[in-house]
């Protein structure tokens, strides 16, 4: 169908179209022109140039610290999750008894909630560190390990789904094969399960780090930031900045920008690598 | 099937039955801690309730009063069902049109759409919750507007991906009978998407329901949904109830899990499915 009266269209478009102009584009572009703006509600702002985005940065260093933060949560959060991910999938693809109920166990804590998650391991954690006469908010580092853990626990089901729905796709004549030639287990995980497992890989790295980089409610119940705001993440950052004091708005929509910028920058080198892999293949 | 059984087989059979227990554990942590005392928690997490700790039901019912965790659960399920309604039916119908109709509009929708995908909460959720302040969408009718317009990125470009591999024969053969745009859609393409609506179901439930920043800002304040309600009894004044806390916990997790255990093939596939194309 190449074309359809106007009042049918209307009607198919419409009423998604509505609700995302006002929950989505209308308040994006506001946030845009607001960043540029000194304003405590959006209808009383005054042109402010660059200020909020000097203001982000200069005058105190909680939103660069954390960026830094977040891009170290990242890293580390990345490789941890999938390199358990993916040798839960190694282990959950060998016709094993017992491997639909594992499989369900290992997703379950990807259902739960970011908010609940976080109160679930702070009992945890707190209950561990008590013992050395600590708790979370004694230092950030406590903080940024105790966010590995809780994301771990979140994210290795899911990564690990999608690493076994591609260890599943590789063809069987491949496996048995090499198997033929006489070439041992690390050699098959090397020379065929890796490579053939690529694409599945880029998605989980990224699916990580997009994950890692908008990780909110889990900062919020764990540590709220503490000590001081060491512990607090970008998201965690801004939203502290739009509510908790009066006269930053404008700053905080400025570093909303800046963490918008540096979550798209992520994605389109994703997108980037995903094509190129799909030309090549 | 494997005709025998690898020794090693059995090696790994108890390293990840470990693991799985392991990872069970904190659940099941919370769930013991949840009968004990208020006083007796967060100094020793890891003790059984014992006769001195015990408290049987007491946390399950303070919990419930204290945050309003009844009211909390209607909200929440209230929320969830008829945005999740909204989502499937208009980003199905959307994702069709765009798709069918080749035209300039089409892709102007289509890559706004994607876009908004890629732009973090925080860019808009000042803006966003003033406006939907002006607008009176800051109640749990009008929260099924920002969640569809929120969603719709998502759920349209999935709706879009399995829709152009279905064939278009069938929708043509339909006009021809004499069918409009709207009969032709709700009579033939709808149920088709039948697979695909379950996907997007459940990926958008899963959102909606543990979400805690939008309905924060927007209705927090007189309608508080589960995760607002656990915030909101933790972040409260006063001395926390850890008793009290353990019993929400608990009680949140329940519904997640019975939602889990009746759907799992359907949610593992549509996770599976909806990551690889997202």
């Amino acid at each position: 169908m190449q074309k359809m009266p106007a009042k049918y269209y209307a009607f198919f478009t419409l009423p998604t179209l509505i609700a995302f102009l006002l929950a989505f584009f209308i308040p994006f572009l506001l946030g845009i022109y607001l960043s540029f703006n000194t304003f405590t509600t959006v209808t009383n702002a005054r042109w402010a140039g660059l200020t909020n985005y000097v203001r982000a940065f200069a005058e105190d260093h909680n939103f660069l610290n954390a960026t830094i933060f977040t891009a170290k949560f990242a890293v580390v959060s990345v490789i941890l999750i999938n390199v358990f991910a993916f040798s839960l999938a190694l282990l959950l693809t060998r016709k094993m008894r017992g491997e639909n109920g594992f499989r369900t166990v290992f997703f379950m804590p990807n259902l739960i909630g970011g908010i609940v998650l976080g109160y679930i391991w702070l009992l945890i954690i707190n209950g561990i560190l008590i013992n050395f006469g600590y708790d979370i908010t004694f230092s950030a580092k406590f903080g940024f390990w105790g966010l590995v853990v809780v994301t771990n626990w979140q994210m290795i089901g899911y990564m690990m789904i999608i690493y076994i729905a591609g260890i599943l796709a590789i063809p069987r004549e491949l496996m048995e094969a090499a198997k033929i030639d006489g070439a041992n287990s690390w050699q098959i995980l090397k020379g065929i399960t890796i490579p053939m497992v690529m694409p599945a890989i880029t998605i989980c790295t990224f699916l990580t780090v997009a994950n890692s980089f908008k990780l909110f409610d889990q900062n919020l119940a764990l540590t709220a930031g503490a000590p001081g705001r060491a512990s607090a993440m970008m998201a965690l950052d801004i939203f502290t900045t739009f509510y908790n004091r009066n006269g930053y708005e404008g700053v905080g929509q400025a570093k909303a920008l800046v963490f918008t910028v540096i979550v798209a920058i992520i994605v389109l080198i994703q997108l980037f690598f995903s094509r190129r892999r799909e030309l090549e293949s | 099937m494997e005709t025998h059984r690898r020794p090693l087989d059995n090696v790994v059979f108890v390293l990840v039955l470990i693991l799985a227990l392991l990872f069970l554990s904190p659940i099941f942590i919370v769930f013991m801690n949840s009968f004990k005392g208020r006083f007796f928690i967060s100094d020793a997490p890891f003790a059984l309730p014992n006769a001195q700790t015990f408290v049987g039901l007491d946390n399950y019912t303070s919990g419930i009063l204290k945050v309003g965790f009844l009211p909390a659960f209607g909200y929440s399920l209230f929320i969830t069902v008829f945005s999740v309604a909204a989502i499937v039916l208009f980003t199905a119908m959307t994702a069709w049109c765009i798709t069918r109709v080749k035209s300039k509009l089409s892709t102007a929708i289509y890559y706004l759409l994607i876009f908004s995908m890629i732009v973090p909460f925080q860019m808009v959720m000042f803006t966003m919750s003033k406006t939907a302040n002006i607008l009176h969408l800051d109640n749990p009718v009008g929260i099924i507007v920002l969640y569809l317009g929120f969603g719709a990125g998502l759920s349209v470009f999935i709706y879009s991906g399995f829709i152009k591999s279905i064939p278009h024969e069938i929708e043509e053969a339909a006009t021809i009978d004499g069918c409009n745009p709207i009969q032709t859609f709700f009579l033939i393409v709808f149920p088709i998407l039948r697979p695909i609506s379950i996907t997007i179901a459940i990926l958008n439930t899963m959102w909606i329901w543990n979400d805690y920043l939008l309905p924060y800002l927007t209705i927090g304040s007189n309608y508080k949904t589960i995760p607002i309600a656990v915030q909101y009894l933790q972040g409260g004044y006063g001395s926390k109830d850890m008793g009290a806390m353990m019993a929400l916990l608990v009680l949140a997790i329940i519904p997640i899990v019975i939602f889990y255990l009746f759907l799992q093939k359907y949610i593992i596939e549509g996770v599976a499915a909806g990551a690889v194309k997202g």
